[in-house]
């Protein structure tokens, strides 16, 4: 019996007129790599922000960890990377990391520790001391994930990851999503790339703050009858009979 | 602590933005300077007339190199001043103190002649000067020396007009680049947010603080009859409500051009109100503004300790009204927080 972490309960968002979320209901499991899969514009970041507390839905809720969300006391188990590097580019990659292990409470030889270790992992430990203002836009967005597994997190949640990250660094970093999710993180992940969305263990399509469909990648695909995530997505979009 | 790191954080972004540091450090330097070389004409030699003075008065204003006359009695003197031929005279007489006359008409000139005369005088009478010296005007009337009268109020707008709009530009961009998204999705709650804030900014407006005061009153001789302790107490809360406002007000900006937009329309009318102007010209119906800002109450309370040497006593009203700014405004921006993280 896998556990519940996350489930969204007939969430809505309007933005004035503007109905960006429609009635989206979603359970995720302890442990899954979960795709967010949608074009630009289909709602996926403010359904992230839903998730992260940092908005509310206009109606429908959002529980994380059985908690309705938002919740300030949850903040230290999501580890959240917004789809802007949230960066402050004037100091060096090394003090941005030292800032953020501190608000959650890392000090001392254990941040030093933490800090090495993703550094490592994004592949940035022969530039932690530039400044990030001098960082291209794929080291930033690695800085960004290196900031978000700090704190090692049970619950990754993170807005277009790769974006602008080149294959082979793509590679690596989706080698290191799945060794986390070995030592049994979750991960949230969205995507508008259709190969990343193969990766994930389970994914939900979103098309104009819909949802159009939800399950493994290869469910969706037998589904539909296709052979790549592009078919089966143009085929629950009703772009393909 | 969260806080510390903050504040730390901020620290350090000061330290890398060298330009903004200079700006906040320097140009109020540079601005007192011009507006002080400009009112008060210390480049000017009084020619000052004395009248039956001590011969330790004569010396020392000898020495300053100022242009003095010797006259044996007041009516010479005052044809002298009538001929334009002196700026002032000073006047002693047996058993009361001390007169000062001015010739009036250039306020610039009226500074210069009493400070020549009151530096003469402070060997003798160390304290009390003003009380002690009676200053009367020829031509025109009774009006303090220009500089002195209006530093205080700049003193006090530089501290929150940079203050303001440094501190607000930088919460705008944490803002706008999406680090106070990334804030408000750690444990850091709203109120430490805005303490690091005043904690980390304060730090640096102590320094500038202390900076623009001493250079004002030592450099630039700004009148300073009362205690320096004051005037930086009074310089810091300025500057807290500044910082305070500028934060809460950059919430109504989308970028910096629009944050520059607010100096014409909440910085400037301040400092028209804060005394800058006599109050009294200003009609009636708009009197009330000046009552609604903080430099008002912080230039007050600086010209109090500054001009009219007036303590703790004088000035804690208007201590008081800072400080409820500043807490006004910090209420608010835990409150503004709201926007972005509900819990
Ligand atoms: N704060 C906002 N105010 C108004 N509209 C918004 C706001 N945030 C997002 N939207 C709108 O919501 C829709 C979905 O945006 P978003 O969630 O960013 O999509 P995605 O991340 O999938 O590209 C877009 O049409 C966008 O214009
Ligand atoms: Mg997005």
């Amino acid at each position: 019996m896998e556990e519940v972490i996350v489930s969204i309960r007939g969430a809505e968002k309007t933005y004035g007129k503007q109905i960006v979320l429609k009635d989206i209901s979603l359970d995720i499991k302890r442990g899954e790599i979960f795709g967010l899969l949608g074009p630009s514009g289909a709602g996926k970041t403010t359904l992230v922000k839903l998730l992260v507390g940092l908005d509310t839905p206009t109606s429908g809720e959002t529980y994380l960890f059985g908690q309705r969300m938002p919740c300030l006391k949850l903040a230290g188990r999501i580890g959240y990377m917004a789809q802007s590097d949230a960066l402050y580019t004037e100091l060096s990659s090394r003090e941005n990391l030292e800032f953020f292990a501190s608000l959650y409470g890392l000090k001392g030889g254990q941040r030093r520790r933490r800090i090495e270790e993703v550094a490592e992992l994004v592949g940035l430990s022969s530039s932690m001391d530039k400044i990030v203002a001098q960082f291209s836009g794929g080291m930033k967005r690695r800085l960004s994930l290196a900031a978000a597994l700090l704190h090692e997190p049970e619950l990754l949640i993170l807005d277009e990851p790769t974006v602008g990250i080149d294959p082979v660094l793509r590679q690596q970093i989706w080698s290191a999503f799945y060794q986390l999710q070995q030592q049994g993180t979750s991960l949230i992940v969205t995507t508008h790339v259709m190969d990343e969305a193969e990766k994930c263990s389970r994914l939900a399509l979103l098309r104009d703050g819909s949802m159009i469909a939800a399950g493994t990648p290869e469910e969706l695909k037998r589904e539909t009858a296709s052979n790549t995530m592009e078919e089966a997505f143009l085929y629950y979009g009703g772009a393909r009979p | 602590m969260r806080i510390a790191a903050l504040v730390l954080r901020i620290l350090r972004q000061f330290i890398r933005d060298k330009r903004t540091m200079a700006l906040m450090l320097a140009a109020p330097l540079l601005i007192l300077t011009l507006v002080d070389l400009v009112f008060n004409g210390e480049n000017y030699v009084p020619n000052i007339g004395l009248v039956s003075i001590p011969t330790t008065i004569e010396d020392k204003m000898l020495k300053e190199g100022a242009h003095i006359q010797k006259y044996g009695s007041e009516k010479d003197a005052v044809n002298d001043l009538e001929q334009q031929n002196l700026d002032g005279y000073l006047l002693f007489q047996p058993g009361r103190s001390g007169k000062l006359v001015l010739e009036g008409s250039d306020p610039a000139i009226n500074g210069v002649v009493m400070k020549w005369s009151q530096d003469a005088l402070k060997p003798l009478q160390p304290s009390n000067i003003k009380q002690k010296l009676k200053i009367a005007y020829f031509h025109g009337k009774e009006e303090l020396r220009q500089f002195d009268y209006f530093g205080p109020v700049l003193l006090g707008f530089f501290a929150f007009f940079f203050v303001f709009l440094v501190a607000g530009i930088s919460f705008l961009r944490e803002r706008t680049t999406g680090t106070l998204g990334r804030l408000m999705a750690s444990p850091l709650r709203r109120w430490e947010i805005v303490a690091g804030y005043v904690i980390g900014f304060g730090i640096f407006t102590m320094l500038q603080a202390v900076i623009i005061a001493l250079y004002a009153i030592y450099v630039l001789d700004m009148a300073m009859y009362g205690a320096f302790g004051y005037v930086l107490l009074i310089t810091l809360l300025l500057s807290l409500s500044a910082l305070t406002l500028g934060i809460l007000l950059s919430a109504f900006a989308q970028n910096e051009f629009q944050m520059m937009q607010f100096i014409p329309i909440v910085i400037v009318p301040q400092l028209f109100f804060s005394g800058l102007f006599n109050l009294e010209t200003i009609s009636e119906w708009l009197r009330w503004i000046g009552l609604a800002t903080p430099l008002y109450y912080g230039a007050e309370a600086l010209r109090d300790v500054m001009v009219r040497g007036n303590g703790w006593d004088e000035i804690y009203g208007d201590i008081l009204i800072l400080a409820g700014f500043s807490a006004l405004f910090i209420s608010l921006n835990i409150i503004a927080l709201k926007k972005y993280r509900k819990a």
